[in-house]
């Protein structure tokens, strides 16, 4: 299953190359349709262009993933980020109109989506409910959570401190994309630099024989659906930022979707194990992308989700541990 | 399991649509007149329908994230066809039960023959659909063909209420789906597949045929949902039922199914759709509530439900850790 590839004297990203390609191929056609998509300027103090929006515009992704990937590497998945991101976008539109100063509100709808995760991990590893039905939950009752705190309506605020977290910029560079750049090093740091990673990668290939070298599997499962939690709350909160409100409808509708398969692009495989951060972001890339190379060429934005499917189907085809046999293939490719 | 222990879900979620009904009637006059349950039945009929599907598919030890999307599809082709093309509505189901089964069989096979996780294939599925349905319009088309009008006209009256054709449809698709499940061999072998996959192949169980009968079931079903979702509120339109996948699964799980697979009753998530139904109910009656009370109740519902299946289950779940998930 899992195989030590990139010990055998290949550079690591030799085996991202399939992903960093299809980057790049999606990046020149959209060119190729819509001149000018490398072209970045510097207007008003920040950087501008549409690749420039793209970053821009897939920052929740991207900080999505970076949660998803962890959960995924455990062997489990969060389907709750969606409602994850309705209940931090409203906790935080909530205390802004109840008078909180920015950093109380941030401070606090990043703890909210933190305590989704532990509510999440609590059942997954405390209980061990399956994954994918413990998530389930929180899909279900996260948005009547958000539109209770809402109570119903669409909260719209103007906050100069909550605009800083999506308009204001670093260095030219918008304050969302610093935002996503910082969730990955930290991810890095937590998950890379500490022996954390490699605990999640052993408990979701075997939890098991994980356990039996003295893992403590509920332990590091619970700290991957906090990590995931948190990192669905900032996306909440650039999207409130954005729109300066909070839509507990539809705010992150379906975008567990897109965090899942930016993942999955990114390599991690759904059924556990090795896992790749920077990767994850690199797959939320190739999603966003494609939208705004939908909406470039002019097709109707309803396309889009025809094209998701079929990205579906793709990744399914590449991770397929049948289809790999029948093509003659060991599981795992390592010829 | 002992008897009692293998019934105590069914029991419970019996025992519970029992209790909220006794609470409505006690709390207001009017509810336990057949007026209000037959609205009930009728405004459920396509959950209900789904529901049915879905509990062929989890207890398979699968999963179908698509169905809101086929029932979108459907009410959307159903629409297209009968408006801008005239074809006569009995055609148009004809051919949209034959996709939406069609659909289903392919993305069993999928399922089994890539052996991937049933929940991503079937995210797929939903994506597709949402995306075709989108295509063909964006905008809600009103049906009004003869047919429809005489369609809604025909009703069972029984005292001051009436029992709808929807409705009475509905009890017949769960009535069939129960015999299916539990009298004939296609069931025995969604209950083998669902219990343990390996054994049942050892059995002699046809998977790859099961798997896909299982999701062309639920598939057909979803499309047939579409067609009552149409019939209820005369029009096509591709942002109907988002979601329902959701609220089907929960009415699954409501009814005692364990989502492993391998153990379930039909009835079990007719109950749960009944519960799903009767709390919406309470918050039109009592007026003062909130719609979200909804999602928060069954939210809390489907929790309880799953505790009470590990705590049922959690002996014997201990002593394999390693298989469950």
């Amino acid at each position: 299953m899992p195989e030590n590839k990139a010990r055998k004297g290949r550079p690591d990203w030799f085996r991202h190359l399939p992903q960093l390609t299809v980057l790049a191929v999606i990046a020149l056609t959209i060119n190729f349709i819509s001149p000018g998509f490398f072209h970045v300027s510097i207007q008003n103090g920040r950087l501008f262009g549409s690749l420039i929006d793209v970053l821009y515009r897939g920052a929740p992704i991207i900080l999505l993933a970076l949660g998803m990937t962890m959960v995924i590497a455990t062997g489990g998945i969060d389907l709750s980020v969606g409602a994850v991101i309705a209940i931090a976008g409203a906790a935080a539109a909530k205390l802004v109109e109840l008078g909180f100063p920015a950093w109380q509100v941030i401070f606090l709808a990043l703890v909210s989506g933190a305590a989704c995760g532990l509510w999440n991990g609590f059942l997954v590893a405390g209980l061990r409910i399956q994954p994918f039905v413990a998530t389930l939950i929180l899909m279900v009752s996260g948005r009547g959570i958000a539109q209770m705190i809402t109570e119903g309506r669409i909260l719209t605020f103007t906050d100069p401190g909550m605009d800083m977290i999506s308009k204001s910029s670093l260095m030219y560079v918008p304050m969302p994309i610093i935002i996503a750049l910082g969730f990955l090093l930290l991810g890095l740091l937590i998950w890379k630099g500490t022996a954390l990673g490699l605990m999640i990668a052993a408990t979701g290939l075997n939890r098991v024989s994980a356990a039996s070298s003295g893992v403590k599997t509920r332990l590091v499962t619970t700290l991957a659906y906090v990590w995931c939690g948190f990192c669905a709350s900032a996306a909440g909160l650039i999207i409130v930022s954005d729109i300066r409100g909070a839509d507990a409808n539809n705010a992150g509708l379906w975008l567990e979707m897109d965090a899942i398969l930016a993942t999955v692009i990114g390599g991690t495989s759904l059924l556990g194990g090795r896992f790749w951060l920077p990767m994850s972001m690199v797959g939320a890339l190739i999603i966003q992308a494609m939208n705004t190379g939908v909406l470039l060429s002019g097709l109707k934005p309803e396309f889009n989700y025809i094209v998701k499917a079929l990205l579906v189907l793709i990744v399914l085809c590449a991770q397929s541990p049948a289809l790999k046999q029948r093509l003659g293939k060991p599981a795992g490719g390592a010829a | 399991m002992t008897l009692l222990r293998r019934y105590l879900p069914l029991l419970a979620t019996s025992a519970l649509l029992v209790i909220g009904y006794l609470i409505c009637a006690f709390q207001w006059n009017g509810f336990t007149s057949f007026r209000v349950v037959g609205n009930l039945l009728t405004d459920n009929a396509f959950l209900g329908i789904t529901a049915v599907g879905m509990t062929f598919a989890i207890i398979s030890g699968g999963i179908d994230l698509s169905v809101g999307s086929v029932v979108a599809f459907t009410t959307v082709m159903v629409a297209t066809l009968i408006e801008w093309h005239g074809v006569h509505p009995l055609f148009a189901f004809a051919l949209a039960l034959t996709v939406g089964a069609a659909f289903g069989a392919m993305m069993g096979a999928i399922i089994h023959y890539l052996e991937m996780p049933p929940f991503i294939v079937t995210l797929g599925g939903m994506f597709l659909m949402r995306g075709v349905s989108f295509l063909i319009t964006t905008e809600s088309i009103g049906i009004s063909h003869e047919f429809y009008a005489t369609v809604s006209d025909v009703a069972l009256r029984i005292g001051k209420g009436k029992l709808s054709l929807v409705a009475m449809l509905m009890m017949a698709v769960v009535g069939i789906g129960a015999l299916l499940l539990h009298f004939t061999r296609f069931g025995a072998n969604v209950y083998a597949l669902g219990g343990s996959p390996g054994s049942a192949k050892l059995m002699g169980v046809p998977a790859a045929w099961t798997t896909i009968r299982v999701y062309m079931l639920s598939g057909a079903l979803a499309a047939l949902a579409g067609i009552v979702f149409s019939l209820y509120t005369s029009a096509g339109n591709s942002l109907n039922c988002v979601g329902l996948e959701l609220d089907a699964i929960a009415a699954v799980v409501i009814g005692g199914t364990l989502l492993t697979g391998g153990y379930g009753f039909m009835l079990g998530s007719f109950i749960g759709v009944l519960i799903q139904g009767l709390i919406q109910t309470y918050i039109n009656f009592d007026g003062t509530l909130s719609s979200w009370w909804t999602k928060i109740i069954i939210g809390l519902l489907v929790f309880i439900f799953i505790l009470l299946q590990r705590i049922i289950t959690g002996a014997g779940a201990q002593g394999n850790q390693g298989r469950r998930f």
